[in-house]
């Protein structure tokens, strides 16, 4: 295969990497990795390097339109940036001593866990008496809806942050933004409503994907012949699926997805048992 | 009190603006650097034959750092152009946070002046530490 073949076709498979993140809000990184190292047999230290960079491409490119429109919580996400980016610094030292194996068997178990929790049950309540520890810290705020401002309160800040840690330990082992950890610290343990959740998840993302980026880069696992389509291409393909978003239901979307990305995710796990990585 | 939380709001508001604007630049210009650095890639080497990236070779490939990136764009090399949209890309969200730093230290916010630079100093130190073993 030539180089110029290898671009185009990567460049497509990380084009329909970001449609399907985008859709089901998983991410365009973590269908990235298995799409480089099952399809393309590329060592999975580069597939991580190349994720990273598609994270913070799609972060980045998608914050920009939620902090505009207000629904982002920065104070919250500074303060939990705290926990993500010493987790993910810690994930990315640990990760020169993870054996390549079992570094695919850990993230088919995330990919799992992930595709679950974008089909479960949202947390659309919003808390009106929130902990001593949200009033301290500032983080109770509200978001606009069409019916107007929504104030909401949060608890559990101590669990919250705890999983959140945990969160950025994955993003800088596996090199994924861990949007459904963070949604789960989040939505599930600080009772935040779904909306301000996800955006503020994904705010989140770009800085925690950027602390362990610089440590990979240095350590040469972001090849520019690989991270060229894949950050083109996921960025494109995430900038067309928030366009179909508004457009059409991705429900049935979701559920095909989903199954198919648990299928990967096993697939991930027996090679990685069988030390083919 | 209430006419202070509203004044906050006002602060937070153009900082927000600000930020989606930088996060939205930020964005676009690396993605434009690594076209550019990946047209130059595919015209210098397209019909080459595929490296073999099932094999790692970590620091080898070249370009990990500043000064190689720097060298590699003064001699006009298509993977050190790449490189350089890369680093801009991973430079977006950590100048966010300076920004968001900025904007604590105009509404005197001092608890979230030292979050900030505490989420600061880690990304220094992640930059800076030496990690890379």
């Amino acid at each position: 295969m030539t180089i110029l073949t290898f671009t185009l076709i990567l460049l497509a498979g990380a084009y329909l990497a970001g449609l399907v993140g985008s859709l089901t809000g998983l991410g365009g990184g973590v269908v990235v990795i298995p799409l480089l190292t099952l399809v393309f047999h590329v060592d999975i230290r580069y597939a991580i390097g190349a994720a990273l960079l598609a994270s913070i491409a799609n972060s980045s490119g998608a914050a920009s339109a939620y902090v505009k429109e207000g629904i982002t919580n920065i104070r919250l996400g500074m303060f939990l940036e705290i926990a993500t980016t010493v987790g993910a610094v810690a994930g990315a030292v640990i990760a020169v001593y993870t054996p390549t194996n079992t570094i695919a068997i850990l993230f088919g178990a995330i990919l799992l866990f992930s595709a679950a929790m974008t089909i479960r049950k949202k947390n659309q309540e919003a808390l009106t008496t929130g902990s001593n520890l949200s009033f301290k810290l500032k983080l109770n705020s509200s978001y606009p809806t069409k019916e107007g401002p929504i104030n909401y309160q949060l608890k559990n800040v101590g669990a919250g942050f705890s999983i959140m840690a945990l969160a950025g330990v994955m993003s800088g082992l596996l090199g994924i933004g861990s949007g459904a950890l963070k949604v789960l610290a989040m939505d599930s343990t600080m009772h935040i409503p779904f909306k301000v959740s996800t955006t503020t998840s994904n705010f989140m993302i770009g800085v925690t994907a950027a602390a362990s980026a610089v440590v990979y880069l240095q350590r040469g696992y972001m090849d520019p012949g690989i991270a060229f389509p894949v950050v083109l291409g996921v960025l494109g393909g995430a900038f067309t699926g928030s366009k179909l978003l508004t457009r059409l239901d991705p429900k049935v979307l979701k559920y095909i997805f989903c199954t198919a990305i648990c299928f990967v995710a096993v697939e991930m796990i027996y090679n990685g048992y069988n030390h083919q990585f | 009190m209430k006419k202070d939380i509203s004044k906050n709001l006002f602060a937070d508001h153009d900082i927000e603006q600000f930020i989606g604007l930088q996060l939205r630049y930020g964005v676009i210009i690396a993605s434009l650097i690594v076209l550019i650095g990946g047209l130059v890639y595919l015209q210098q080497s397209g019909g080459l034959a595929l490296p073999a990236y099932h094999q790692f070779i970590g620091t080898k490939t070249g370009f990990t750092s500043i000064g190689q990136i720097i060298t590699g764009i003064s001699t006009f090399n298509a993977k050190g152009i790449i490189q350089l949209g890369v680093v801009v890309l991973i430079a977006t969200p950590v100048l966010r946070i300076a920004f968001s730093l900025v904007g604590f230290v105009m509404e005197r916010d001092k608890l979230y002046i030292l979050i900030t630079l505490i989420v600061l100093s880690v990304m220094m130190v992640s930059i800076f530490g030496g990690l890379k073993v």
